[in-house]
């Protein structure tokens, strides 16, 4: 029983990887390579890692294996979206057929702000509240 | 077969064609790598080869029956996430893609 289940999950993570692979050879610009790797590897890795603490039915292994699927979910999108912050801030080149850019025209490059006339400048900062900061 | 695991034939199939399969998708990562052509695409892709390197550590350790692997596979995830965000900031800096 426990081997159909390791068998059924190695060869989801297997797959998974395979279509990250794939992913980010086809894919056409940075972001939508960026977000098929980080998806389908970090799903894949969990699959393979449950797969292997099924394997060994140790209470130790059982323990790394989730500490690295926990780390896997923790740490992938964070490095994702740092990785993309930097390559929209630096300017790499969108897919031609990218319908929305909601950041065009709103960001500041040199000043690392948003100018979002809504949001920001007409705020009006509530006297009462402990988190009205003086500076706005 | 490739690896001789003593274990069932299910498990033996399963874990060579699995080996082949995380092989091709690290050389296309590989490749994209290699070919950029921005150095956030690469970055990305050194992610994907480190997470599919932790995949291959962890079929590993099942092949030669050693969880000692999976410790290694630790140490890979926590350094790759580290150099990625080294690069991101370094990226940043550099202004340029």
């Amino acid at each position: 029983m426990s081997e159909v289940i390791i068998v059924i999950l190695m060869a989801t993570g297997a797959a998974l990887m395979l279509l990250a692979g794939i992913g980010i050879l086809r894919m056409p610009d940075l972001f939508t390579r960026m977000h098929v790797a980080t998806k389908s590897a970090t799903l894949g890795v969990g699959c393979v890692l449950t797969a292997v603490a099924i394997f060994f039915g140790d209470v130790g292994v059982f323990t790394r294996a989730l500490l690295v699927i926990l780390f896997f979910f923790l740490t992938a999108p964070v490095g994702a979206h740092l990785i993309g912050r930097a390559g929209y801030i630096v300017g790499v080149p969108l897919w031609e057929g990218t319908k929305w850019d909601e950041l065009k025209g709103k960001y500041d490059h040199s000043n690392h702000t948003l100018n979002s006339p809504k949001t920001l400048k007409t705020r009006v900062p509530d006297p009462d509240s402990p988190h009205a900061r003086d500076d706005t | 077969m490739i690896f001789d695991t003593g274990l069932s034939s299910a498990m033996e199939i399963t874990v060579n064609v699995m080996m082949i399969v995380l092989t091709v998708a690290l050389l296309m990562a590989f490749f994209r790598l290699v070919k950029g052509p921005t150095l956030p695409d690469r970055v990305v892709a050194l992610d994907l080869v480190a997470a599919i390197a932790v995949a291959i550590f962890a079929v590993y350790a099942v092949v030669v029956d050693q969880p000692v692997f999976i410790d290694a596979a630790i140490v890979l995830a926590l350094i790759i996430f580290l150099g990625t965000v080294a690069f991101a900031r370094y990226t940043e800096r550099r202004g340029r893609p």
